[in-house]
């Protein structure tokens, strides 16, 4: 079962809860994805012995100058004004590329070539709850550990994470519960995160803002990817019940409430998880993911 | 006319309650334009509670549509398409509107001319009154491509009506991140204003978002916010940025009122607690941006 954890509203506590419910079930040798390749986090809670690294990028246009007539085609097939010809000059402007092969494809010249432009770094390894003094009932659990990393100022978070997934999640699926640990917003690395997934787990804190966002990443999840969604509230306690009777009139299950407290807040700004913080919870993430649809 | 956008990197921090406090405090010492630029989770608007004056359309990207009597499902598309968007059928091929990025790499390759490509509706851009200021806001379709752009034109429209009504600041709420959306949001800026909390997973986003817009050669200050949570990371998250030398606007504590303001769509800076009287502070030392070069 691949489930993601998702939130719309940045800071509703997506990676508390995604790296909890990986320690709750690590005796079944989960695996676990960071796709926040913007700000990638679970890493500082689940210190994750990264054993292989490689770089992760897209594929992107070079210009074979003695081939080249400069007419100008490949830049009228580029959907993103990436490539411009000016006299008898090609210009390439790699921040713009999609990596789509299509100024390839179609120079009548074969003066274009393919070369890989790294946007970023993949690593994986695992984490050994027991031997990291995290809560563990043996020392035989393990949990699968990869995660992405944009480079700095490079624009495009999407191919980072399809690469990531397509380097742990075999094509044929795994029997492993996976957790993917997705970006904020709703936009396009939310879709690639969720792509794929059986379920998304959204989590969301009872304010006008986590009730605002939470809607359109139901919108994503559910409506345009027919995803199941259940929703765990976060920072229960604050603000009003409008999340409450959001999910009751759309149906959306709330699986798990974590209520606001002095002694979570402060545990989680020390880099250590709720099951830490408060050992109850992963018999409570244990019991939710069973109950899962 | 000074640009300034709040950024964080990590989601949550507290970007748009500064923003909204910050637009309270502007507003009276100087003439004040808004935009909210996190256009997939865009909030300010829940604070500010504006009074809508105009809508627009947010056209952008392409997306292949397969004619199905035309198909002859002879699978070259699929073969060209790099990001798994065209789904084979038997009698006919269709296209995954979410996977689909526009490319038109299959446009090329299909043998009948089966493929157009339609231009998207993306999304919407509003026009509002705020008792601080116009505001420029947008909402990014569920699942939408092509968020930086969306960022650009918000920001373009935003700062035309500064020039316009010869206003001292154009302050731009931004999204969470480092990626796309956050450099879009960046150009142009002459400070960033960047909203950390004292956090481990904090503490490791502000590197990040420092990186970011370091790249871009953007000048930075630095609020430290929930700063009671952790005083320790506080105190590191002080000296790193005393390393490199990022200068720090103001320390925030934890303060629940925040939240009731912001419930009652109010800046916090109306009220009297912890956090308001620090933002009284955080604003005094941010002013004197407003007439340095």
């Amino acid at each position: 079962m691949i489930i993601a954890v998702a939130s719309g509203k940045g800071g509703t506590g997506k990676t508390t809860v995604a790296v909890s419910l990986a320690l709750s079930l690590a005796d079944l040798s989960p695996i676990y994805l960071d796709c926040d390749v913007e700000e990638p986090n679970a890493a500082l809670f689940l210190h994750p012995e990264l054993t292989e690294r490689r770089e992760a990028g897209q594929m992107i246009p070079a210009v074979d100058l003695s081939r080249c007539t400069a007419c100008g085609h490949c830049a009228e097939v580029c959907r993103y004004h990436a490539i411009a010809v000016v006299g008898q000059q090609v210009l390439i402007f790699p921040e713009l590329c999609h990596g789509c092969g299509s100024c390839t494809y179609n120079c009548p010249a074969q003066a274009l070539h393919e070369v890989f432009e790294p946007l970023g770094t993949l690593e994986r390894g695992r984490v050994l709850p027991w031997d990291r003094g995290l809560p563990a009932h043996s020392s035989s659990e393990e949990i699968t550990f990869a995660q992405g990393t944009l480079n700095v100022g490079a624009a495009m978070a999407t191919p980072i994470i399809r690469q990531l997934k397509q380097w742990v999640i075999a094509p044929e699926g795994t029997d492993l519960p996976v957790i993917l640990d997705a970006p904020p917003g709703t936009a396009c690395p939310v879709v690639e995160t969720l792509h794929g997934a059986d379920l998304a787990l959204m989590v969301t804190e009872p304010t006008p803002f986590g009730l605002h966002d939470l809607r359109q990443a139901v919108e994503v999840a559910r409506d345009q990817l027919g995803l199941p969604v259940a929703v765990i509230i976060n920072r229960d306690g604050v603000g009003t019940a409008d999340v409450d009777t959001y999910c009751t009139k759309e149906g959306l299950p709330i699986v798990l409430r974590i209520p606001l407290e002095r002694a979570i807040a402060e545990g989680i700004a020390q880099g250590r998880t709720l099951v830490e913080i408060h050992p109850e919870y992963r018999a409570r993430f244990r019991q939710l993911f069973e109950a899962l649809p | 006319m000074k640009q300034w956008v709040i950024l964080s990197g990590k989601g949550g921090t507290g970007k748009t309650t500064v923003a909204a406090a910050l637009a309270h405090l502007a507003a009276d010492t100087c003439r004040l334009v808004l935009a909210d630029v996190d256009v997939d989770a865009a909030n300010l608007e829940l604070v500010l509670a504006p009074t809508l004056e105009t809508t627009h359309e947010f056209k952008s990207g392409e997306l292949a549509v397969i004619d199905p009597a035309r198909c002859i499902a002879c699978g070259n598309c699929a073969e060209a398409c790099r990001f798994e968007a065209i789904i084979p059928g038997e009698i006919a091929y269709h296209v995954d509107p979410l996977s689909c990025e526009g490319c038109a790499a299959c446009t090329y390759r299909c043998p009948t001319g089966a493929i157009q490509m339609k231009l998207r509706d993306a999304g919407r851009w509003f026009t509002s009154q705020t008792r601080f200021g116009p505001l420029y806001h947008a909402h990014l379709f569920a699942g939408g491509e092509n968020s930086g752009k969306l960022v650009t034109l918000v920001k373009q429209m935003a700062r035309l009506r500064a020039l316009d009504d010869e206003a001292d600041l154009l302050l731009v709420d931004g999204p969470p991140g480092i990626g796309c959306p956050v450099i879009a949001a960046l150009s142009g800026a002459d400070l960033a204003i960047i909203v950390t909390e004292a956090t481990a997973a904090g503490a490791h986003d502000l590197e990040r978002i420092l990186d970011t817009a370091t790249h871009f050669r953007v000048p930075v200050g630095v609020l430290r916010n929930k700063t009671d949570r952790n005083p320790a990371q506080a105190e590191a998250i002080a000296a790193y940025c005393a390393a490199r030398e990022s200068p720090l606007r103001g320390r925030l504590p934890d303060d629940r009122t925040a939240i009731e303001a912001m419930s009652r769509a109010e800046p916090v800076t109306i009220t009297d607690g912890p956090l308001s009287t620090a933002l009284h502070h955080a604003w005094e030392a941010l002013k004197k941006y407003l007439s340095s070069d």
